[in-house]
């Protein structure tokens, strides 16, 4: 799981609404892959990202800091957009889990693959 | 180049050549690993009992470069291991015998290929034991009484005699007691033969009983005879037919009979001349057993004799011609179902009642269960090889979003959709477990999850793409709310594309791929021509034939036994199993997946003649909800908060592309 991916992802178990983002994540084991760096996908990428999100999840794996927000220009900045692109996309966490923020439920990652499965009795209807 | 250190002529050059061959076939079918450096064992590629060579042969060949310290032939294994006492001898077979040409028991040339390799190798030819709850009692009559019941046994009288007797394709066969019929592998049990079983036998079976070697009377008996060559295709005895208790009297000749779990574990177990075979428990309702047709047999080479299974001491195999064999195969006629504890293969047990139509939330979530997602993890291998090529305008869709948009695909299977643009950022999610680690191991990003609860939050994506997913959800509150959720995840403006299979498979005057998928070659190449005079096809590629979730890769069967099925809209009634390739008549319908392909990569000879196995493909039913026109358009708009911005049928389906307002 990509830490861009983390940052979509939110839990749906019943009744936490929009508390459940963003998930809190543990990591025991991470890889990283590379990925050919594209600046200007990366640059188009900032917005969508919910920015407090990602500094957590990036601190969580002790990964390289990152500022509070995206400095002004950022979209020229080739330092920043490759860190930014190896924190969203090449950073790959492959075993741990997710918590829910509000309910503390916990999702497993295994082999890269968050269950986000919940029973009958999580699930919002 | 020339690792021997010598310059090689041609011929030398040809034996090099398919030596290396040899090393690289026997790594990837058998997983054995040679080396380059020399150590005392060699694999004997083509010096196997696989290839008809035999034990004795094959040290004439090996023991003039040295001391053969052990000689393992796997049993139809087209290769042997030699370990030498010494490197320097293994090192001269190696360097002598390579290319060696010798003649094999029918007269064919066979030319043997040595490779090293590391002793951890033969590890690999482990042990195995009998099938549980076989017997095999040797010597169980004389040779006096052999003789007297072959000679009891009359092959010449008239076919139109009643007497019963058949010649099938690879042998024959006579019944007493009842007849078995082959056409559907069971007994008239109301139809018993006139005279029973013969008096010969009788006084037989009661001493058996009377010793414990059988527990019950039988009442049917097959003769069968077989001549070398011959065999008898890996079946299971009908459970329905007969009981618990069978019985196989061999005479004439020893043969190996091969047993098999259906987990593709496979005992060959030898039947001794003179020796009963009972079968009972696992070994008769849940293994298999046949007789492969062949002219040799591999037998340990010191006790000839001997019953049992085959491959316990596999240095000490060597083939043995066959001779006639008769078979006296002793069987109770069953007159209740059997209630044995392999429902899996059990033919009274078999026919499960199908479910019915969901008359609430709770039964369309059971249903759903396990006709959509316990199948789908069943088929997740099977289906996913049969599901590769990206539909045309799925992919039309996907590249014409902007690059960096963020696309969600709530039930990607597979995956197949998650890596056709690279200038997408992709992610997906499928219930199935299966599915998603395929996606994976293609480096996709993928999650577990439900399409009602998709733990993505609100107004991230892009676009989203539902292909083939909705139409398994079992009520209409159920489709509207997969529908809602995957709007759910769009932001203002965002788009989803939904595929559904339609109702209809016929528009216009034209079939769909899913109808046509059953015609044959000349008008598959028809429908590839239409398919180019198509509007709209802007990939160039040949999709999967079919319907993007139906069964494309296997041939359409009539599950006439799960028939009895009327064609309606049903509701409170049972839901009808739909045939493939066939137009739909109901809305809400089971469709047949018959499994393929995971179990016999073995390379056994296959099953022939007229006694067809029991052990044939599983068959899953997935449920469905067949869309008719109008119908997913009428869903969407009950959501409110989307627009329709273009709605279409393809191939048998119904798709709408949708915007968030």
């Amino acid at each position: 799981m990509k830490l861009l991916t983390h940052n979509l992802l939110s839990s749906h178990v019943r009744g936490v609404g929009t508390r459940g983002f963003p998930l809190r994540l543990q990591a025991t084991e991470v890889r990283v892959n590379p990925v050919e760096f594209n600046p200007e996908f990366v640059a188009r990428m900032i917005p969508k990202v919910e920015w407090a999100a990602l500094v957590e999840a990036a601190n969580t794996l002790h990964l390289a800091e990152i500022p509070t927000e995206p400095a002004e220009g950022y979209e020229h900045d080739e330092a920043f957009l490759r860190k930014m692109h190896h924190v969203l996309l090449e950073v790959d966490v492959l075993e741990g889990t997710l918590q829910c923020p509000e309910s503390g439920r916990l999702f497993p990652i295994t082999r890269g693959i968050p269950n986000m499965l919940l029973n009958e009795e999580e699930t919002e209807t | 180049s020339n690792h021997l250190g010598l310059k090689l002529n041609k011929t030398e050059k040809k034996f090099l050549r398919k030596q290396t061959k040899a090393k690289h076939t026997l790594l990837k079918h058998e997983g054995i690993k040679a080396v380059s450096y020399a150590t005392q064992s060699l694999v004997v590629a083509n010096g196997g009992l696989g290839n008809g060579v035999s034990r004795k042969q094959l040290l004439l060949v090996l023991e003039p470069c040295g001391h053969v310290e052990a000689l393992f032939m796997p049993p139809n294994k087209p290769y042997s291991l030699v370990r030498y006492k010494t490197v320097e001898e293994s090192r001269k077979a190696y360097t002598t015998l390579n290319g060696k040409e010798i003649v094999d028991d029918l007269g064919q040339k066979i030319i043997l290929y040595f490779n090293f390799v590391e002793k951890a190798q033969w590890k690999n030819l482990e042990l195995q034991a009998l099938p549980p709850d076989l017997k095999i009692v040797e010597e169980i009559i004389s040779s006096e009484d052999e003789r007297v019941l072959l000679e009891s046994i009359n092959w010449t009288q008239d076919t139109d005699n009643q007497n019963f007797e058949k010649s099938l394709k690879h042998r024959r066969v006579k019944h007493f007691g009842y007849e078995f019929c082959y056409k559907n592998n069971n007994v008239d049990k109301d139809k018993p033969l006139p005279g029973g079983l013969p008096d010969v036998c009788v006084s037989f079976l009661e001493k058996w009983l009377k010793e414990g070697y059988i527990k019950h009377k039988p009442d049917q008996l097959t003769i069968n005879q077989y001549e070398p060559g011959h065999g008898i295709p890996p079946h299971i005895d009908t459970h329905s037919a007969f009981e618990d208790e069978i019985a196989s009297l061999s005479l004439g000749s020893e043969v190996v009979m091969d047993f098999k779990h259906p987990d593709g574990v496979t005992v060959q177990v030898m039947l001794p001349r003179r020796s009963l075979l009972v079968m009972t428990g696992e070994c008769r309702y849940l293994w298999t057993h046949g007789i492969t047709p062949r002219k040799f047999d591999t037998i340990p080479a010191s006790e000839q004799r001997k019953g049992g299974i085959i491959t316990s001491d596999i240095g000490n195999l060597t083939l043995c011609k066959r001779g006639m064999r008769t078979s006296f195969t002793f069987r109770k006629v069953r007159h209740t179902p059997c209630n044995c504890s392999y429902s899996s293969v059990c033919d009274s047990q078999r026919k499960e009642t199908p479910p019915f139509f969901p008359k609430s939330d709770m039964e369309a979530l059971q249903l759903e269960q396990e006709h959509v997602h316990q199948v789908y993890e069943e088929i997740a291998q099977h289906f996913s090889s049969t599901r590769h090529s990206p539909w045309p305008h799925i992919v039309e869709f996907l590249k014409a979003l902007p690059s960096a948009s963020i696309v969600a695909d709530i039930g990607c299977g597979n995956g197949k959709y998650l890596g056709v643009n690279k200038e997408l950022y992709m992610i997906g999610c499928d219930r199935s477990q299966s599915l998603v680690d395929i996606c994976r191991e293609r480096h996709c990003q993928a999650f577990v999850c439900d399409a009602l609860a998709v733990p993505i939050r609100s107004g991230s994506c892009d676009a989203c793409i539902s292909i083939a997913v909705i139409h398994h959800f079992a009520t209409a509150e159920r489709r509207v709310a997969a529908l809602r959720e995957l709007v759910r995840l769009l932001r203002p403006g965002g788009k989803a594309l939904v595929y559904v299979w339609a109702m209809e498979q016929e528009l216009n005057n034209q079939k769909s791929k899913y109808l046509r998928g059953n015609r044959t070659s000349q008008g598959k190449k028809e429908e590839i021509n239409s398919d180019a005079s198509m509007e709209g096809l802007l990939v160039k590629q040949v999709p999967d034939l079919g319907n993007e979730d139906s069964e494309s890769s296997v041939p359409s069967i009539n599950d006439l036994q799960e028939g009895g099925y009327q064609s309606r809209n049903i509701t409170n009634s049972k839901l009808p199993i739909h045939t493939n390739r066939t137009s739909f008549h109901s809305q809400d319908i089971l469709v047949p997946w018959h499994l393929k392909g995971i179990h016999d990569k073995d390379g056994v000879v296959e099953p022939f003649g007229p006694v067809r196995s029991s052990e044939t493909s599983p068959v899953f039913h997935r449920y469905y909800h067949v869309f008719c026109g109008g119908e997913l358009e009428a869903a969407c708009q009950t959501l409110g908060d989307v627009s329709i911005l273009q709605s279409s049928y393809d191939q048998g389906n119904w798709c709408v592309i949708l915007q968030k307002l």
